[in-house]
């Protein structure tokens, strides 16, 4: 397959974005392909996290923050005038570094989104249920879904944080780092999670995990300084990076 | 001079149980006071009948209904009013110079004594828009005097909210007012409790801004309206131990009066702590 034949559905034209004076992002272009993982790998403070936030438009609640260029996602740029930005984080679902249920039930915090979009209670009901099954949570939780949130794992709670973001029924998932403040058999099961969203879901995921990135993106950009420094297929940037900090990154030299 | 730490520790935790023993002390004995000396007066005649022969006998019912109605209507006011401010303060504005004065500003009135508010409602309620000697005039100083403590106990509450509970929401797409009357404010109401604990007791016992807005001397009926004068607990306490044409033969209905406002108080708080308790429960569940 060559690169030529892949859709992409968000399109970074000359993105800058400042913190009063910190220029955090400098000139980042980039095209995001359409159902598969992309992964942006860097070490702390590249702004790697702040792109991702760029896409939801989340920066808009850091009042210092002023960007610049333009975020296409289905061709619209998301920092038009006359875009709604609560539509677009309806279609730009993002699920957090550390597991953020709401003091709900577990069936309330998934049925949060759609009641509130306006979903009828058996449109909620079955948004609920295929979410529970979409987030591969179901098994777990079907005897209990009115037991407080709080009462699941944290590998349980991240999955019920997807589970919500599903609900909503996004086009786009952005993943901060949602592995970070889980044990190894939880993220491998946030892994399998990911690879099977993204049939259905254009994924771009924050890891300080190389492996992670090797694992479960086919996608890779390696961010340094506010910069992309190289984006290519996965196995490419691991295996064969063209530029040597990239090399330094992924080989543990720095970072 | 100087202490080993094991000396010194013990004398720390000595000294901090003597102060809460102190407090403890003075609390128990006014209400053991109050209790003892008033209980003989209680009877179902003294709470659902007028004073009669010169408030020197009968019961205290207009004072009891009187002091009911100006906390139901000043709580009505004031608890909206400074939820509402709280939500602007905490959620809505940017801080900065403007939103620096604004608490100062609310940190102030909260020290204001309360005969400024009374005469201030005198001035405003009463005589500028009309409403006369009232409890409506006396309600409204008195939510005006108890807004800054709601204000400030609910914004306390609003800032122990996680910031998670906010991203999550905005980030599924819910706006910052449904995010804040579904996530945030159900998170906050057992803190705001808190304040409106407070204010209970505040409105229950002031006298001054009432006697200048609104409370009667001596007014043997119910208020049929919110521009009726009224009689209310407090005042009614301070005539009779003050001005009263017999104040040593009215002891008792002193000590009763004094009892029941306490009662009062205590019920207004305990279902204000079941309410507490309930979104408590409701959030760990």
């Amino acid at each position: 397959m060559s690169k030529n034949e892949i859709n992409t559905n968000i399109n970074i034209k000359d993105l800058n974005l400042w913190y009063g004076e910190k220029h955090a992002l400098k000139d980042i272009s980039l095209d995001i392909p359409e159902k598969s993982v992309t992964a942006l790998i860097g070490p702390s403070g590249c702004g790697k996290s702040t792109f991702l936030r760029c896409l939801n438009r989340m920066n808009d609640l850091v009042k210092s923050c002023r960007i610049g260029g333009e975020v296409l996602v289905d061709d619209e740029n998301i920092y038009d005038k006359d875009v709604d930005v609560v539509d677009l984080r309806k279609k730009v679902g993002m699920v957090f570094q550390k597991p953020n249920p709401f003091p709900m039930s577990i069936y309330d915090n998934i049925a949060y989104g759609p009641k509130i979009h306006g979903c009828s209670k058996s449109e909620t009901k079955k948004r609920v249920h295929k979410a529970l099954e979409d987030a591969a949570l179901m098994g777990e939780v079907q005897d209990r879904l009115g037991d407080p949130a709080f009462s699941l794992s944290g590998g349980q709670q991240q999955r019920l944080c997807i589970a919500r973001t599903l609900a909503v029924k996004p086009e786009i998932l952005l993943f901060d780092e949602p592995c970070s403040a889980l044990d190894p058999i939880s993220t491998s099961k946030i892994e399998d999670l990911i690879l099977e969203l993204k049939k259905d879901y254009t994924i771009v995921i924050v890891t300080h995990n190389m492996q992670q990135a090797a694992r479960i993106s086919d996608h890779t950009a390696f961010f340094l300084h506010g910069e992309i420094i190289e984006f290519g297929r996965t196995k490419h940037i691991f295996e064969d990076p063209q530029v040597k900090s990239t090399e330094d990154y992924i080989t543990g030299r720095f970072g | 001079m100087f202490l080993r730490p094991k000396a010194s520790e013990k004398l720390a935790f000595a000294t901090l149980r003597l102060s809460m023993a102190l407090v403890l002390a003075f609390v128990s004995i006014i209400v053991i006071y109050i209790t003892v000396n008033g209980y003989s007066a209680l009877s179902l005649d003294f709470i659902t009948q007028m004073p009669m022969k010169r408030m020197t006998q009968g019961g205290i019912y207009p004072a009891i209904m009187g002091s009911l109605m100006l906390i139901g209507l000043s709580m009505a006011f004031a608890i909206p009013l400074g939820i509402l401010s709280a939500i602007y303060l905490n959620e809505y504005s940017t801080p900065g110079r403007a939103s620096w004065a604004i608490e100062m500003a609310i940190n102030n009135l909260a020290g204001t004594p309360s005969v400024v508010f009374g005469l201030f409602g005198l001035a405003l309620f009463v005589k500028y828009f009309g409403f006369g000697a009232s409890i409506l005039s006396a309600s409204l100083t008195l939510a005006l005097l108890i807004v800054p403590v709601i204000i400030r106990a609910s914004k306390e509450a609003l800032m122990t909210v996680p910031q998670e509970y906010r991203e999550a929401s905005l980030a599924l797409g819910v706006t910052k007012w449904q995010t804040t009357r579904k996530v945030i404010l159900p998170a906050a109401i057992p803190g705001m409790m808190t304040g409106i604990i407070l204010s209970v007791g505040r409105v229950a016992g002031e006298t001054a801004p009432i006697l200048l807005t609104g409370a009667a001397y001596f007014l043997p009926r119910i208020p049929d309206s919110v521009f009726s004068q009224f009689m209310a607990l407090p005042y009614h306490l301070f005539v009779l131990a003050t001005s009263g044409t017999s104040i040593s033969q009215t002891r008792p209905i002193q000590y009763g009066t004094a009892l029941i406002l306490l009662l009062i108080v205590v019920m207004m708080n305990s279902i204000a702590v079941v309410i507490r308790r309930h979104y408590r429960n409701k959030l760990n569940r």
